[in-house]
């Protein structure tokens, strides 16, 4: 009992991951009806937000110390980050421990920017385009996305730890009586996404401009010829998906040291998890990633791998397969909607 | 010729002055000058590009005429080259057996994945292969460690039994692949004044198989069959209301197209006898979806083209670094080539594929029918020009 719900709880932070950036994908082709290869770079892009956010943070200048000496008696140089002259070191020190929560303040508008630049800039021309068109497009600027990346912050891992309040490990077992010992910044995450993924849907079920957007959805031309401007809607909410994506790669960062092709790894996965839920269908999306998170994490349990050796590296794309040829739309896609 | 009309027997000619020739026209700068490191006429490099074409050409037959876009295209590569060098290490060192067994078992896999995956058309058909194609790979890795040997890759060994060549050669070392004894590796080159030219052997048995694929795509392409293809690519459902099914032609397309990238997974396991998994992750099947596309997906020639480009690129782009570019421009101000190297040098060196993904956008959006298209355009735009110029000239007889 203990082993299968830490495999649920493990299933949950790579799914949130996965539902984050299916979700982002769903409005973008709900919306605009474009199928965005690039979405994965987005997610990579995020995850570097945090970084830079970290190294601008710990910017520091030399000094030396005449009150401390090295071994040999000369005096030391000590470095000391900006923050820590300015705000003191305890609120300074605080202040970088704390940079990748703090990134989340940073990534949103880089993010919103990225989407808008993108979506104005290259993606506009592509609508009438077949889809086929639109996936080479996209995936040439994902590589020219990542390539940049890697210019400027190299190919190895860059290790972005969370606050050490956050690092620990905690006995989440206790309530109930069990032993479960799990990372609490995964948690954290899990717990983040379900903020994230709220907001968005109360944001399209609640507001005016989400009820447009869902109208805009289901039949764009009428909407326009209301007087609406739509395709402004979906140009912002082209950057709302970009932003989602980016804030589910900033708080990915201490799970895994961000390197500039983890956005293609996700890519491929979330792909899948897009289209086992349903193409276009926002609960979908959302319900897959985490369906196909636990289903992974549940299939590298030892039992899995005696009965059918290998399971865990291919159960996604198993059941990929299985849906595709059962129910093409997909869990929880309409009827009609990109079908054949 | 070969039941080929004359545009095609041009073309096939062509490609074959080519490729035969190869050894001199990629070896156009004398060794000495310091043009030499644009030479790319060394066999390693002419191998890859004869076997890229081939490998393009083959995913041509399916995208270029079908317009099914598959993701998963060097899975099958991947199996070509592990069925090749299991071959090595079971049969002989001939590599006559070891392509015809890539071939086949490429084209079988190719058989089971197309059956599943053109139920569906479409980006879910893209999907559909991908997900294929990153099976196969998580597998090689993984559990089928036994036959793929994992993350080192399949290699060739001393105690492997080679029923009919022998497991080690006279002095103890790893037996070469060959035909028939005529050893893949063996290089002439002939050396004219400052010029050295590089006569291999696995070249030009790769560069004879190229033909031949060529020919085969030409037959294919100017066939009822090749029409049907044509006319699943413009308008399935018509087709299907017609009556047709048109589903056993995509999937000999597929098949045939599996078996092309076979062929290129077994010549490449010739020319260097060993197989790793990262053959078939899906980037390299997003390579192959690039030389198609910018040299012109569904034209003839294109595909070839694309393979030669991209991989004469990444040849010369990654050998250029700063220095090389400080002696470029050096005869510039000193500011002016600081800031020249400065700003070019982000795509050159280990920046290549930013200047490849670059330059692919570009093909997508400005001239989606690749080099080849952007061939006839400056044709066309000349031929018009001079046919203005001509009007001009004329006199027009008064009314």
């Amino acid at each position: 009992m203990d082993a299968f719900l830490l495999q649920i709880l493990n299933g949950l932070d790579k799914g949130s991951a996965y539902a984050l950036i299916a979700l982002g994908l769903t409005l973008i082709f709900g919306t605009l009806g474009v199928v965005n290869f690039a979405h994965g770079a987005l997610f990579m892009i995020g995850a570097f937000c945090a970084v830079t956010l970290q190294k601008l943070l710990s910017l520091s200048f030399e000094m030396v110390d005449p009150e401390k000496t090295d071994f040999l008696g000369n005096p030391l140089k000590v470095k000391t980050p900006y923050v820590e002259a300015w705000f003191g070191p305890e609120v300074g020190g605080t202040i970088i421990e704390w940079s990748v929560p703090f990134a989340i303040l940073f990534a949103i508008p880089i993010m919103v920017a990225v989407g808008f630049i993108m979506e104005r800039g290259l993606i506009k021309h592509f609508y009438k385009r077949p889809h086929a068109d639109q996936i080479l497009v996209t995936f040439g600027l994902a590589i020219v996305l990542q390539e940049v990346i890697k210019y400027f912050y190299g190919a190895n891992p860059i290790p972005t730890p969370a606050p050490d309040a956050l690092n620990g490990v905690a006995n989440l077992g206790a309530i109930i009586g069990m032993d479960i010992i799990y990372p609490v910044w995964r948690i954290v995450y899990f717990f983040f996404a379900c903020v994230i993924i709220a907001a968005v849907f109360a944001f399209l079920q609640f507001t005016t401009f989400g009820m447009v957007v869902r109208a805009g959805m289901a039949d764009r031309e009428t909407v326009g010829l209301l007087g609406i401007n739509i395709d402004r809607r979906f140009t912002i909410m082209f950057g709302v998906a970009a932003a989602v994506a980016g804030l589910a790669g900033v708080m990915y960062t201490p799970i895994n040291s961000p390197n500039y092709h983890m956005g293609m790894d996700f890519l491929v996965l979330s792909f899948v998890v897009v289209v086992v839920g349903g193409m276009g269908s926002l609960p979908g999306a959302v319900i897959a990633g985490f369906v196909l998170g636990i289903l992974e994490s549940f299939a590298s349990m030892e039992w899995a791998i005696s009965l059918i050796p290998g399971i865990n590296q291919i159960i996604i794309y198993l059941v990929a397969i299985i849906i595709l040829l059962v129910r093409p739309r997909g869990l929880m896609g309409r009827k009609g909607v990109m079908e054949d | 010729m070969f039941g080929l009309d004359k545009r095609d027997t041009t073309l096939l000619l062509i490609v074959t002055v080519l490729t035969m020739f190869a050894p001199f026209i990629l070896n156009p700068f004398p060794t000495d000058s310091g043009l030499a490191q644009f030479n790319a006429g060394y066999p390693d490099l002419m191998q890859r590009f004869v076997i890229f074409g081939i490998f393009a050409i083959g995913f041509n037959i399916l995208f270029g005429l079908t317009g099914y876009l598959s993701f998963g295209h060097a899975a099958f590569l991947g199996v070509g080259s592990y069925s090749a060098v299991w071959m090595f290490k079971l049969l002989s060192m001939n590599v006559i057996p070891a392509i015809l067994l890539s071939v086949i078992i490429a084209g079988l896999f190719a058989l089971v994945i197309g059956y599943v995956s053109l139920r569906r058309s479409g980006i879910y058909f893209s999907i559909l292969t991908l997900a294929f194609a990153q099976m196969s790979f998580s597998l090689a890795y993984s559990v089928l460690t036994p036959v793929t040997n994992g993350e080192t890759g399949l290699q060739l060994a001393l105690d492997d039994p080679r029923i009919l060549g022998a497991s080690a050669t006279a002095d103890g070392s790893i037996p070469v692949t060959s035909l028939f004894g005529l050893e893949m590796r063996s290089t002439y080159s002939m050396a004219v004044g400052p010029w050295d030219f590089q006569f291999n052997v696995g070249y030009y048995l790769c560069a004879l198989v190229l033909i031949a694929a060529f020919y085969v795509a030409i037959r294919i392409f100017r066939s009822p069959f090749g029409m049907m293809l044509r006319a699943v690519k413009s308008n399935q459902q018509r087709m299907n209301y017609t009556g047709l099914n048109s589903k056993p032609y995509t999937l000999a397309a597929f098949v045939i197209s599996g078996m092309y990238a076979g062929l290129a997974g077994g010549l490449m396991a010739s020319m260097d006898p060993l197989a790793g998994a990262e053959r078939m992750q899906w980037t390299a099947s997003g390579e192959v979806v690039l030389m198609t596309i910018l040299g012109g997906a569904g034209t003839l020639i294109g595909p070839v083209l694309g393979a030669g480009f991209i991989k004469y690129f990444e040849n010369i782009f990654s050998k250029i670094n700063d220095n090389v570019l400080h002696g470029w421009f050096s005869f510039l101000p000193d500011g002016i080539e600081d800031f020249l190297v400065f700003v070019i040098h982000p795509f050159i060196g280990k920046g290549w594929h930013l200047t490849l993904g670059i330059l692919f956008m570009l093909v997508v959006i400005y001239l989606p029918g690749g080099l080849v298209e952007g061939g006839q355009r400056v044709v066309g735009w000349l031929s018009r020009r001079k046919s203005a110029q001509s009007r001009q000239s004329e006199t027009n007889p008064a009314e």
